[in-house]
């Protein structure tokens, strides 16, 4: 093996990774707008599911909030907040909130609160909880995470936001209790941060957090 | 170097060498996405796909590439075309890609496609690779599918349950439960769930070979002297 060899056998090679880079390049450039456009559609189908598009007049993925604040779940991460309105009036809004304590990580839920405090749904969009166990949380799976439909912060009492193992009044999943206690400890706070912070939520654009933070974080731990 | 005739390319891929549970290729994504038949099939079908462009493109440039970097060459290739295909899903295949999405980088690790692409379609014609890569996907598409059914039914105690996945409306007719109200068998959906099983279908396949080959030797035995092993 002389150095013209490897000078050839390298160029040879080169030339597999430019042609493969390119071909994977121009793929994700002409599909990048698709893509995008289908997460939008997808994640507007996921909203609409929470508010149904004839209860607000308002362009949903436009009209966003972000909050970062400790007493949400999902803690520093920024939460987007998406606002439906109807004829400029609050009708409800859809938090993205993140509760960190799944069984195998993190679950990222979708939770509708209509503006009377009332829940519009729960949705998980993505989760990593134990197949045929855990997963029963996906509504494609099973339909617990219709307990929460219609329920507020009075509706069960705020002590009994728990899994009924822990004396409240959500059921638990057969075979996993953790995934269903990370579930509903996130959205009984979630439930209480909009309680707190309602009025800064609908106000405002993109630019206007909400203030509260540690105003509120007392009212809101357990 | 004889070239292989088609059926005997058709019947290495879907038993005598069936990836799965002949070369036991590609365990990891075999163990770990097949907990209902819908996800087996939804991986297998994937990776059949791969495995046919990857055997194409590389029988089609089999005298390009010198020797010594045949195999950066083969994982150059397969990466690439794991990832167009994964764009191109998530562009005009949205929903399905949603379902499939999670799979389609295990299939990268999938040692089958580039253990194909090195034993088989660098050596032989595109024809013949291309059949290759489709008896070989889809001998692994059946164990998968096969293995997801024997964890699904003894697990969750249905079959094709979340069809409607894959098959839109159609499919919500196609979920069958066998047992109302069954509890479910843990062992059966976790990994060592996926061990044991693919353990049986081996010792399965095992004893269909062993039966078939006593058949065989009593067939040829009278005729002709028995052939020396």
């Amino acid at each position: 093996m002389n150095y013209r060899q490897i000078i050839i056998t390298a160029i040879i090679l080169l030339l597999f990774a430019i042609i493969g880079t390119a071909l994977v390049v121009y793929t994700f450039d002409s599909t990048r707008d698709r893509i995008a456009a289908n997460e939008r559609a997808t994640l507007l189908r996921k909203l609409h599911h929470l508010i149904p598009p004839e209860q607000h007049d308002n362009i949903l993925l436009e009209d966003t909030a972000t909050v970062r604040d400790t007493s949400l779940p999902g803690t520093d991460q920024p939460v987007t907040v998406y606002r439906a309105r109807k004829a400029g009036q609050p009708v409800a809004l859809v938090m993205t909130p993140v509760a960190p304590d799944g069984y195998n990580g993190t679950i990222k839920l979708l939770v509708g609160i209509n503006v009377d405090g009332t829940l519009s749904g729960v949705r998980v969009v993505a989760h990593r909880e134990t197949p045929g166990l855990g997963d029963a949380i996906d509504e494609t799976r099973s339909d617990w995470i219709h307990l929460f439909d219609n329920k507020s912060l009075g509706n069960p009492p705020l002590d009994r936001w728990k899994v009924s193992k822990d004396g409240g009044d959500f059921d638990q999943l057969t075979g996993a209790t953790i995934t269903p206690r990370a579930i509903v400890k996130a959205v009984r706070q979630t439930l209480l941060y909009y309680r707190d912070n309602q009025d800064s939520l609908f106000g405002g654009n993109e630019s206007n957090l909400p203030p509260g933070g540690q105003a509120n974080q007392q009212d809101s731990s357990p | 170097m004889n070239d292989p005739t088609y059926t005997h390319i058709l019947k290495e891929g879907l038993w005598l060498n069936n990836p799965g549970t002949v070369q036991l290729l590609g365990l990891c994504p075999l163990l770990a996405v097949t907990t209902t038949v819908i996800n087996g099939l939804g991986l297998g079908l994937a990776t059949t796909l791969t495995l046919v462009a990857s055997n194409v493109i590389v029988s089609l440039i089999r005298k390009l590439v010198r020797p010594e970097i045949r195999i950066p060459v083969f994982v150059l290739i397969i990466a690439s075309i794991v990832t167009v295909i994964e764009l191109a899903m998530n562009a005009w295949l949205h929903d399905l890609y949603l379902i499939l999405g999670i799979f389609i980088p295990l299939i990268v690790t999938n040692c089958a496609i580039i253990g194909r692409a090195e034993s088989f379609a660098s050596r032989h014609t595109v024809d013949r690779a291309l059949l290759d890569g489709l008896a070989m996907g889809i001998g692994f598409t059946l164990v998968l599918v096969a293995l997801g059914g024997m964890r699904e039914l003894i697990g969750q105690g249905t079959l094709l349950a979340q069809a409607h996945l894959m098959f839109g409306q159609f499919g919500n007719q196609l979920e069958i439960t066998f047992i109302k109200d069954y509890r479910g068998f843990l062992l059966a959906i976790l990994p060592p769930g996926a061990f044991l099983g693919l353990g049986f279908l081996i010792a399965g396949i095992n004893i269909i070979n062993a039966r078939r080959e006593r058949k065989a030797v009593i067939k040829t035995s009278p005729a002709s002297q028995p052939v020396q092993a």
